[in-house]
């Protein structure tokens, strides 16, 4: 298992959110999510310009095994995508944290943020 | 849950174990898509000795498996000669799979994991009226070594003599059961051996350069080789006419009554439903249960997944016949348009699509 970087924020549903420089975030999921769901196939990613509420349906993962939603952090607007994923689906599984994020968004309300799981917690969350 | 004799040295290869059927089974040991593609381009090696063996013992063996197989035993009357049937209940419904071996002394009977204790008691009943009893073996393991590379890497094991083999044949290797059938579409070999020495021929083929090989990879390798799974792709809900198994019935004896047969001339085979493989090249993957239409109408799709050698998604589907090659499906909210074929995808390494 790939040790959580300490400067990530995560749903308990496996996804990862860090805050940039710029103040704009970054989405993707987790190393244990990406080794539940084992060979990942094909990514739907959304639209840029979209507008996500926290807990929205935002992209579809589709492993060897399941089609999974994957469902945004928090609230704010789509502003890149990694295309990269759309043909190199494998990303994902070997680098979760960095090369395989999935969106970039511009958040509505920072605090949301502090609704999610340290990495402590989120590891955890695992563990059960 | 019930482990195999190789458990520990799965856990120690690093697989994921997953529940299958009330045993603990590896479904990859690392890369599912990997094990896919050594198995097509060199040789890997399965644990599935959570498959059930039956051996029968008695004078009356052979007559039994005619009355209980819809195939026909006959065919493997010379010793050294295996058969896959179905097994039918009275209605025609698909109770499970199964291969049978003609062994000289005695026939054997491999059939699912999931079915074992109802098969068990279905032997038992059907042999009433036969001077034949049937056993249960919990003393043995199977291996299964499979892919291009898989004649070479037992002889480098010294296991000699198996260059003659046709598909379908059984011959007996330093006391293990050598068949040359398999689960993946690929030259390939199953070896029964007694759980005393399976250890150590795993360990063998490993050190000889045969990779582990999960049962995610065994389930893409056999969609790809047109071959059903029971549970997903048939069940006792089904007869073989709509689970592309019209092949494994054998009429050719009209004196022979076997079980469900009389329901099964009964079929009007114009117009039940049919099986067929579905090929999806955009991007989505098919999944059991999405709906799928056609020109003469539709059904569902069966097993479902992401083909990796074709890098597009194939399927199952029991639909209406009557198509014209073409159909759509529904994934979520979008629909995509799908090819309907005839299984299998491939066969030996080769595109039969």
């Amino acid at each position: 298992m790939k040790e959580i970087p300490g400067d990530l924020k995560f749903r308990p549903s496996h996804e990862w959110v860090r805050v940039e420089d710029d103040g704009t975030v970054t989405v993707g999921i987790s190393d244990h999510a990406q080794d539940l769901l084992g060979d990942i196939v094909f990514v739907e990613l959304p639209d840029i310009g979209v507008q996500m509420s926290a807990e929205d349906e935002v992209a579809i993962v589709e492993s060897v095994k399941a089609a999974s939603d994957v469902y945004s952090p928090i609230s704010g607007e789509v502003i890149e995508v990694n295309e990269l994923l759309l043909d190199n689906p494998e990303t994902i599984n070997e680098s979760p944290y960095s090369d395989g994020w999935f969106y970039k968004m511009q958040p509505d309300d920072m605090d949301e943020l502090g609704e999610l799981l340290s990495p402590e917690e989120y590891g955890e969350v695992c563990e059960e | 849950m019930n482990k195999t004799t190789l458990y520990d040295m799965h856990i120690k290869l690093g697989a994921k174990m997953v529940d299958f059927g009330g045993w603990s089974m590896p479904i990859n040991y690392g890369s599912q898509i990997n094990e896919h593609k050594i198995v097509r381009s060199n040789v890997g090696i399965f644990d599935v000795s959570h498959m059930s063996v039956f051996d029968l013992s008695g004078p009356e063996q052979e007559k039994f498996l005619k009355n209980l197989l819809p195939n026909d035993v006959q065919k493997i009357n010379t010793p050294g000669r295996a058969l896959y049937s179905p097994l039918l209940n009275e209605a025609g419904g698909i109770l499970d799979d199964l291969i049978v071996y003609n062994l000289g002394d005695h026939y054997r009977i491999i059939s699912n994991c999931a079915t074992c204790s109802q098969n068990h008691g279905w032997f038992t009943k059907q042999s009433d009226n036969y001077d034949v009893n049937i056993e249960f073996m919990n003393n043995f393991s199977i291996i299964a070594v499979q892919g291009p590379n898989s004649g070479n890497i037992l002889k480098s094991i010294d296991m000699n003599g198996l260059d003659e083999m046709n598909d379908f044949d059984v011959t007996n290797v330093n006391s293990m059961m050598v068949a040359k059938t398999g689960y993946t579409g690929e030259e390939g070999f199953e070896i029964v051996i007694d759980n005393a020495n399976v250890k150590s021929l795993w360990a063998n083929l490993i050190d000889a350069g045969a990779v582990p090989i999960g049962l995610g990879a065994r389930d893409t390798l056999r969609l790809e080789a047109g071959l059903n799974l029971y549970g997903t792709d048939m069940d006792s809900a089904n007869h073989p006419y709509e689970s592309n198994l019209a092949w494994t019935l054998d009429f050719k004896d009209i004196d022979r009554n076997f079980i469900g047969k009389s329901a099964l001339l009964k079929i009007d085979q114009t117009a039940c439903k049919e099986l067929k493989g579905i090929i999806l090249r955009d991007k989505g993957i098919l999944r059991s249960h999405q709906m799928i239409e056609h020109d003469s109408g539709g059904g569902e799709i069966l097993s479902g997944t992401f083909s990796p050698s074709f890098g597009f998604s194939i399927a199952f589907a029991r639909i209406d016949k009557g198509h014209n090659g073409e159909g759509k499906v529904q994934i979520r909210n979008n629909e995509f348009k799908v090819e309907i074929v005839s299984p299998p995808f491939m066969r030996k390494g080769k595109i039969v699509i």
